[in-house]
């Protein structure tokens, strides 16, 4: 079974969100997700200074199965991303909730993180 | 729920990540596909491809038979038990029903195809079996096991034992030797040495826990299609089908030609397209950026309006960079292009082969 973290945020789409202390969102994509992706080979994260609005598309992971678009959960400005990943792709897989995260974002408007899925309901669509 | 293996349970309870593959409960891997891709290049590794379909023709009119319905010619086996041969099995129009493996048994020969298309391929066999003196005989209780990579054989003579361990090496690559149930072939698919083991289902799981304890990894179905396609080899529903001809699909080498008197299928259509000229070809591509070919992108190339597809793409574990097969314009050079997410993206073209015996060799 797959690890969801209680005190996290997610999207459908498989993308998750956390508020940090100093107001930024780290976002990356689920336990589940890199499960069912398999050995991740590439990752493509946005460009710090981009502007990002929520569910705009905002990177690509690759694995040896398949590609999947990344969006952004929250609106805002892409304030740090993780250079570790071009070299260590596969962290994505082994840490997606700690080093395995893609991207970081000012958000513009908190509250979109409302909108997201919380564990519970995140937990009943991922089984599905 | 799919039709499972003998092995199904071992699976599981080794950790494999179980998959719907053709109907079959498969292991797409137990953990990493890339670790026990690795594996197989530089030791070696198990899969449990019992889920292909296995059939004993027999009967005084099985060499003819044979003759008539495959496009490689069963006459080179002649005098050579155990040898195998690989070789298309076409319809009417040239077209590719699937391409398979058959080998000289002592008597009669066996033939193991794809288990995608098992309900057409038996259905075609028997069809044409009716004008020859021949039986066809299913061995589904038969479980089979390929074990690949440099340490392959020798992980085998380990568990097999003094019993087995000059028939085995006595093999040549493409021969096999038989013991009852137990038919043991130096055949894969991976681009390595290796044996594929065909044994009574109710042995699979003993003999498969102790190729484990040996230090064989177990592999699973996503390996099996990264080192296929390193390798450069075919998979049947990508690289060809009942619409594609095996002279696009590189199986040119499998159609024998001689005795010109010999009646094959599809020998019409083919020897009319060869005469006019082949369009297309299979291809090798090679991307050294980031970014990951895949299966049904389209290929741009200098010469032709016509543009090529991609039939298997993925990321290759060995060249750490991403390989593909593409049928493509005859007309295509040394470089060509991919459309990919919108954008064109150059990439080399080599020939239809990446990695042998665990090296690039493009």
């Amino acid at each position: 079974m797959s690890e969801i973290r209680n005190e996290l945020k997610y999207l459908s789409s498989h993308e998750w969100a956390r508020l940090e202390e100093d107001g930024t969102v780290t976002i990356g994509i689920s336990d589940h997700a890199q499960d069912a992706l398999g050995d991740v080979v590439f990752v493509e994260t946005p460009e710090v200074g981009t502007t990002l609005a929520a569910g705009d598309e905002a990177g690509v992971v690759e694995s040896v199965k398949a590609a999947s678009d990344i969006y952004s959960p929250v609106s805002g400005e892409v304030v740090a991303v993780n250079e570790a990943l071009e070299d260590a792709p596969e962290t994505v897989n082994s840490s997606p909730y700690d080093d395995g995260w893609f991207f970081r974002v000012k958000p513009s408007d908190a509250s979109e993180l409302d909108n997201m899925l919380d564990a519970d309901a995140y937990r009943a669509e991922a089984e599905d | 729920m799919g039709n499972r293996t003998p092995l199904y349970d071992t699976h599981v309870a080794m950790g494999g990540k179980m998959v719907d593959f053709g109907g079959w409960d498969m292991p797409l891997h137990y953990g990493s596909q890339m670790d026990e891709h690795n594996k197989v290049r530089t030791a070696a590794g198990m899969f449990d491809v019992s889920h292909m379909t296995v059939v004993d023709v027999d009967g005084d009119g099985a060499r003819d038979y044979l003759r008539h319905l495959l496009a490689n010619d069963v006459a080179k086996l002649d005098g050579k038990p155990g040898k195998a041969l690989y070789t298309g099995m076409l319809n009417e129009k040239g077209g590719v029903i699937d391409d398979l493996i058959v080998y000289l048994r002592e008597p009669g020969y066996r033939v193991v195809v794809n288990c995608a298309t098992r309900e057409k391929d038996l259905a075609w066999m028997n069809q044409q079996a009716a004008a020859f003196d021949v039986t066809l005989t299913e061995r589904p209780n038969l479980a089979m096991v390929a074990i690949q990579g440099p340490e392959a054989l020798d992980k085998v003579k380990e568990v097999l034992g003094l019993h087995w361990i000059p028939a085995i090496d006595g093999l040549k690559v493409f021969e096999s030797v038989a013991r009852g149930d137990w038919f043991v072939a130096r055949t894969g698919y991976t681009g390595e040495d290796g044996l594929e083991i065909m044994l009574a289902g109710d042995d699979a799981p003993g003999f498969w826990r102790a190729l484990a304890d040996a230090g064989v990894a177990p592999c699973g179905l996503g390996a099996r299609d990264t080192l296929r396609l390193e390798a450069g080899m075919n998979l049947y529903g990508h690289e060809m089908d009942d619409e594609t001809s095996p002279l696009v699909a590189n199986m040119g080498w499998t159609i024998a030609w001689q005795p010109e008197d010999r009646d094959f299928i599809g020998r019409g259509p083919l020897t009319e397209e060869k005469a006019a000229g082949v369009k297309q070809k299979l291809v090798g591509l090679v991307l050294e950026e980031r970014g990951v070919l895949r299966a049904d992108q389209s290929v741009v190339v200098d010469g032709s309006d016509d543009r090529g597809i991609i039939t298997s793409g993925t990321f290759s574990p060995t060249l750490g960079h991403s390989i593909a097969l593409a049928r493509v314009p005859v007309t295509v050079g040394e470089t060509a292009q991919v459309e990919m997410r919108n954008k064109l993206v150059p990439v080399k073209v080599v020939k239809p082969c990446f990695v042998r015996n665990g090296k690039s060799v493009i």
